[in-house]
């Protein structure tokens, strides 16, 4: 069975730029800035895509980027940091 | 309120009012030199009335208030009413500044190119932009630093500056007597005696400049000197904005490009000549 369907808040709402290594997200819809390193922008950019499930999501991940270890396990820490930051949701 | 007084500090305009005349004479002689708002708006009004009616006249205690008000603001005895509107100054342009992207941070210019001060309390950048401003530097503000949104530019906020405890000797021993306020001592913060900015502070209070330098000072170590890295600078710069969480997206793009174009340095210094010195050599590298 599939997991639950993940989704990227539209680029419109999130302005990124990235500083020395780290990523800084303004989120206009909550007026928050948060600070992410890598692989949370990653994340974001593969769900902008289109909406994924974790496995489908490392999948996209894993043509750009080489894992170590349990990837699964850090996907899913990173999306539920994501989601809690209002970055992604779920369908 | 019985007495008013209105300042043009940079590109604010404050109104004060005060129920007694005292601490407006101790305003209108530290200010003496400042212009007047010129259409006669003002952008923020500070009142300090008595905390309740009957304690105007029986030892009256000061409370500040104003367009926008901290609930648990203290109220201060007269003898400190120039704290008071001081204080009430800062309070509306932190609370209720929205033009500006606003910085608790010091500002010197030289040649166009504008050094940034920021750190903690104690830090010492107030008396360092006061030394620097005699020194050859032009002093743009020893408390709030104005970023322009719009183009990125630093405006002057040169109020009086607020010298704290050892640094009244420091700018005793440098400047002309009659650019003091009163000693105030006892306050909340210790030993207090402001000083008007030089001549050329307040004519050039229109200009902005270019920020080229972002520093954070910390007095009492060796001398050392480090590079900060952009996000470090973000990080301390979001904590020492007073208003950058109101200002939403505006503020985030006006402060990444600050960071993102302007380098940053963490100084130690033992004594303010030493800083001075390490600042002169900051800008004769920026400019080479």
């Amino acid at each position: 069975m599939a997991g639950a369907l993940y989704i990227a808040e539209p680029a419109a709402a999130v302005s990124a730029v990235a500083l020395d290594g780290l990523t800084l997200f303004f989120h206009a819809p909550s007026g928050m800035t948060h600070i992410v390193a890598a692989p949370a922008p990653e994340i974001l950019g593969a769900l902008r895509d289109g909406p994924a499930d974790a496995a489908e999501l490392i999948r996209r991940l894993r043509a750009h980027f080489d894992f170590e270890g349990d990837a699964e396990a850090a996907i899913r820490a990173r999306l539920d940091e994501l989601e809690a930051a209002g970055l992604v949701r779920r369908a | 309120m019985r007495h008013q007084l209105a300042i043009q500090i940079g590109p604010v305009a404050f109104r004060i009012g005060s129920a007694w005349r005292s601490p407006l004479d101790a305003l209108a002689g530290l200010y003496a030199d400042y212009p007047e708002p010129a259409d006669g708006l003002c952008d923020f009004t500070v009142r300090l009335e008595p905390e309740k009616f009957w304690r105007r006249f029986i030892r009256p205690s000061v409370a500040i208030r104003g367009d926008y008000i901290l609930p648990d603001a203290v109220p201060l005895s007269l003898a400190h009413g120039l704290l008071a509107a001081e204080m009430g100054m800062n309070l509306q342009m932190a609370l209720g500044q929205k033009r500006y992207l606003l910085l608790h941070a010091a500002t010197v210019e030289k040649d166009g190119r504008a050094l940034v001060m920021t750190g903690e309390s104690g830090a010492g950048k107030s008396t360092l932009a006061a030394l620097l401003g005699e020194r050859g530097w032009r002093l743009m503000g020893d408390e709030f630093a104005l970023l322009d949104m719009d183009n990125g530019l630093l405006l002057p906020f040169p109020r009086a500056v607020s010298l704290k405890n050892g640094a009244i000797a420091v700018m005793e021993a440098e400047v002309d007597a009659a650019r003091f306020g009163p000693r105030l001592d006892g306050t909340p913060k210790g030993a207090i005696r402001h000083m008007r900015p030089n001549g050329d502070a307040l004519s050039r209070m229109g200009e902005g400049a270019r920020p080229a330098l972002i520093l954070f000072p910390r007095f009492g170590e060796a001398a050392a000197v480090r590079a900060v890295g952009q996000a470090e600078v973000f990080i301390r710069l979001t904590q020492a904005s007073t208003n950058y969480v109101a200002l939403g997206r505006r503020g985030f793009d006006a402060l990444t490009g600050l960071v993102r174009g302007v380098p940053a340095l963490a100084i130690d210094y033992p004594d303010t000549d030493t800083a001075v010195g390490l600042i002169d050599d900051f800008r004769r590298e920026l400019a080479a």
